[in-house]
Parts: C-alpha cells; structure tokens; sequence
C-alpha cells in the first residue's frame, strides 16, 4: 500500500514532462510484439536492462495470449459448434491473459516506475499500438531532462 | 461488462486532484452519468444498447438479408415441412431448425461485433510519430514519404500513414472510408451485413456465409422434393393448380424456388472464394489489390502471413484466439477528456459531416505542436499525397484548415473525392510566409 501512496502522490503533483511510445514490432507478423530497442529519453531514469526486461516479459505475455496449439484451437472450435455463442458468456483466453498484462503493468509500475517518476500505460488502452510511458516531472533536481 | 476490468491505471483520469478511483465497473452507471466512449466515438458508426452492439451507418441491407432469411425459413417450415414430415422423415425440419438458427445466430454475431477497429492515436502519440517523419532525413525540399517499410517474415512490407487516424496502419490494416475506421486485417465493408469484416468477425462471416449456403441448397432441394412428391401424387401438377387450397404449396414453393436459385449460386461462390482465402491466409482486399501475387511488382512476392500448410492457415484464422475488442466502447472517458469531447451528435444524422469533424478539432487544440501549423510545414504537409478523401480530409481537420465552426466544407460532399482545385486553394494560400 505505501508503493500505491507513492505512486498516486507522483501523479497528483507532477506535471508530465514528456511521453516516450514504444513501437510493435512486425518482424514476425501481426502477432502483438514491441520493440524492446531503450528509448534514451529514458536513459536518466531506469536501467536499460530492468526496462528491456519489463518490454520482454510483456511480449511473453502477448505471445502468450496469441499462442496457437492444441489448446486454442479447441476453444475456437468449441466457440464454432455453439455459433460463438459461447464468446458472450465466457472469457476467453486472451482476456484473462490480458487481465494478468494489467496486472503486471500496475506491479512493474508500483515497483520500480513509480519511483524514478515513470507511467507505464497498459498497451489495450492504446489500442495495442504502443506501450506509451510517461515521463513525469523531477522535482527534486529541478527540470527532468 | 467484460472490457471494463481492463483498464485499472489510467494517466489521464489519475493526474486529476480527484483521488477517487476510476469509477468502478456496474455500481454507479445510472447515477455519475459519465460518458461512455462509445458516445464520443469518432468513427461512423451506430451504437445501441448503451455501446454493447455496433454496427456501421449504412446498414441498410441488413433488414433486407434478414428478412430474406427469415421469409424463405418461414415458408419452408409453413409449408414444406409438414409435407415431407409425413412422406418422408421427421430429420427435415431438425436439420432445417440448426442450420437456420446458426445462420441467424451468425449473421447477428457478425454485424453487431465490433470488426478489429483501431482506436485512433491520441495527439500525444500523433505528434510523435509527427516527430519521428520529420526527423526521418528530410534534407530535401521534398516532404519525407508518409510510408515505413518494415521487415514481415523476411519480406519488405510498406505501412501507410493513415491521416485520419493519425498513424502508420498496422500490417493488414485498411481503412474503412464507410465508416471511418482503421480495421485491422480487414477484409471488405460487407453491407449485407452492415459491418466491416475484419480481424474479429471474420469467422463469424465464414460460418455465417457457409452455413447460409447449406441452408439454401438444403431449402432449395426439399422444396424441389416436395413440387416433384406432390405433382407425381394424387393428382397431377395442372389439377393442383387449379384447385383453390392445393395451389397454396405450390405458390410458395415457386417463391422460395426463385429466392433460393438465385442466392444458391451467388452465396455458394462465395463461400468457396472465402474457403480459398481462408486456406491461404489471405483477406479479399490482399486479394483485389494483388497484394502478394507478384502483380504489384516486388520480386519476394508470397503471402508472408500465410503458414506452410493449408490446415494451419484454417485453424488460425477460423479458430485461433479470438482477439479482444481494442475500443473500449463501454469504458468512460476520463474525466479531463470530457468536456473537449464532443457532444453525442453521433447518431444524429444531419450532422453527419460536421459529427467526426468536431472530434477532430480536439486535435489541433492540445497536439504539443511539433509541426504542421505554421505555413512551410503547412504546405508540405499538404503537398504530400492524399488520395483518398478522407485522409485530405482527416488532413485538413487536424491542421485546423477545415473550420469545423460551421463553415462550409471545402467539398460540398465530404465523401466526394476533392477536385484538385480544392488542393490548389489550400496549397496557393502557403508558400508567402
């Protein structure tokens, strides 16, 4: 609960300085990947290594979700003979696993973000687009960048 | 209710001094009144059911498909069923009953779920990849290309920039000028269905397309059945005709005959056209346009999404994981949104053209402005290509040049491909300052 205080208190206080938007990454198709290249807008902030392995973990997920195999095929199959029905009433895969990204997002941000003046955005709210972090604001040494 | 759990860290609604957090889901819907975003969205489309169903603007065939359905449906089980219940067997109306139910079923799923549209980029994002053109070597008076090409599968692939929703389309994307909207793997706007088809109701469209093909030639052989058993019965054909309750079967038989031949063959066409599609991989706008045929002249030609075989093609595309809804359509806008936002005008159809207008003119007003408001950029950013309508138009929108205040838009149709005139005007009133 302390990290969650924190992190409320940046984004109350703290005006955004900058916004960085880290791109998908198409080199195998239009599975959900990005770019795990470190943006040196960020460099004064976070290690470059704690960052790619954030990026990294959250491609894991994503591919995770879009895993083909045994198992989703059996769900598309199912959902097929019950006229998609099904989808109206259950979770599929991809959102629980999409529920375990928000989850993570909030964790990695209450962590280790939070506190060196950094927002993850949770990428479904940008449409899948980007990871957008937000640069807040340092005030202790004066201007951010 | 599902889309609602997603969002839980949202900057926006954070940065306020309101400590409360984002409203929560189901409680206190009827109370806040906070606007949804499907209220506020700026694509053109129609929403009901408080944003659970979306469909596009002109769905004006839908009924049409509908009712076709239906009627043909309600005649044979009126007056064909019975019949061959009692001189054949009684599977006749069972299967007729599951194929018209999935076919129903289907056809609704396909029209009321929301294809794969992208959101729009927000300014924050828009003036990034506004940044990231302009520093993308333009040492030329020539503005940079509005394309990336990026590497898919080993395969040089080219990503627009779409003007409207202020981004490099996704690879497969297209954007739908009927309604507005970046679809992702879209496949075409299907207006018997009122809805683009795309990444997420395409299987829906598969089935739905197959299941109505059998469901035609199922009708179309039992009613033939049923003419053939009734004529060679008691009486003959003429007799029959002439006799005022007999005639009745054979009456509607000869409609449901002349609605079922002529869908038959077109509806079975399609089916075996979408069957090859899904088999390769491929979306009928890849296909039209040629896409990975060799046609458009780049020598790695093949489909680079395509899988080895013809059986993994169908089971991604048929029953792979079903990806989830990217516009939130039940979520609240953040309250420091709100009152930029426009007003619900989206239903309204008078205000057709000036409704997606006023969302843009969000736009200008908080895009940090890296470039395009001052003249020079102006005019290279109109100088570059704008073929289609509504990217000049998304064009103008955003540069603050289409005055959405009520003046006149530049073409007396919006959806009117703009005469070069109109892109002279804007392009004379530039190169002074």
């Amino acid at each position: 609960m302390a990290e969650t205080h924190s992190l409320q208190d940046i984004r109350q206080q703290a005006a955004v300085a900058a916004k960085v938007f880290i791109q998908r990454d198409y080199t195998n198709g239009t599975v959900c990947q990005f770019q795990t290249k470190f943006p040196s807008e960020l460099e004064s902030r976070i290690d470059k290594q704690q960052f790619e392995e954030t990026v990294r973990t959250l491609n894991n997920l994503y591919a995770e979700a879009e895993k083909l195999g045994g198992q989703s095929y059996l769900e598309g199959c199912m959902a097929c003979l019950t006229a998609y029905t099904i989808f109206l009433c259950m979770e599929t895969h991809y959102e629980k696993v999409l529920k375990k990204i928000s989850k993570y997002v909030q964790e990695q941000n209450d962590k280790i973000y939070a506190p060196r003046g950094l927002l993850l955005t949770d990428p479904i709210e940008r449409g899948l687009r980007v990871v957008e972090v937000i640069i807040f604001e340092d005030r202790s040494t004066g201007s951010g960048r | 209710m599902k889309n609602c759990e997603y969002h839980q860290i949202d900057p926006q609604a954070l940065s306020t001094p309101n400590p409360t957090p984002p409203p929560p889901p189901c409680a206190e819907r009827k109370s806040k009144r906070a606007k949804r975003k499907w209220e506020v969205f700026p694509g053109k489309n129609r929403f009901y059911c408080d944003g659970r169903i979306i469909l596009s603007r002109q769905s004006g065939v839908l009924p049409l498909t509908l009712g076709l359905i239906l009627v043909t449906s309600a005649l044979f089980f009126i007056f064909d069923c019975p019949y061959l219940v009692e001189h054949l067997t009684s599977c006749i109306p069972v299967i007729g009953g599951v194929l018209f139910i999935f076919v129903v079923i289907t056809l609704l799923q396909t029209s009321f779920t929301d294809p794969g549209i992208l959101p729009r980029a927000g300014p924050d994002e828009a003036a990034d990849i506004e940044r990231q053109i302009d520093s993308s070597g333009s040492t030329s008076y020539r503005p940079p290309p509005r394309t990336k090409e990026i590497l898919i599968n080993e395969q040089l692939v080219k990503l627009k920039y779409c003007f409207t929703c202020k981004m490099f389309r996704p690879p497969r994307t297209s954007h739908c000028s009927l309604c507005d909207n970046c679809v992702e793997r879209f496949d075409h706007h299907c207006p018997w269905v009122g809805n683009c088809v795309g990444k997420r109701n395409y299987r829906f469209f598969y089935s739905f397309i197959v299941s109505l093909s059998f469901l035609t030639a199922f009708i179309f052989g039992c009613v033939t059945t049923h003419l053939v058993m009734r004529s060679q019965g008691e009486k003959g054909i003429i007799i029959a005709l002439q006799e005022s309750p007999a005639r009745y079967p054979f009456l509607t038989a000869a409609l449901e005959l002349v609605i079922c031949f002529f869908s038959v063959w077109s509806i079975l066409g399609l089916s075996g056209f979408h069957t090859y599609l899904v088999a390769s991989n491929l979306t009928t706008n890849e296909d039209i346009k040629g896409s990975w045929s060799g046609k458009s002249g780049s020598e790695g030609s093949g489909n680079p999404y395509s899988y080895s075989n013809i059986f993994t093609n169908c089971c991604v595309v048929l029953c792979g994981p079903m990806p989830p809804s990217l516009i939130d359509r039940r979520g609240f806008v953040p309250p420091d949104d709100a009152p930029a936002a426009a007003p619900p005008q989206i239903e309204l159809p008078t205000l057709e053209a000036k409704s997606d207008i006023n969302m843009c003119t969000r736009g200008p007003k908080d895009l940090s402005p890296p470039a395009p408001l001052d003249r020079p950029n102006l005019h290279r950013f109109m100088s570059r290509r704008c073929q289609e309508s509504s990217e000049l138009r998304g064009a103008l929108q955003w540069t603050g040049l289409y005055d959405c205040s009520g003046a006149p838009p530049l073409t007396s149709d919006p959806l009117a491909p703009p005469s070069p005139g109109v892109r002279e005007n804007i392009l004379g009133t530039s190169p002074q300052s």
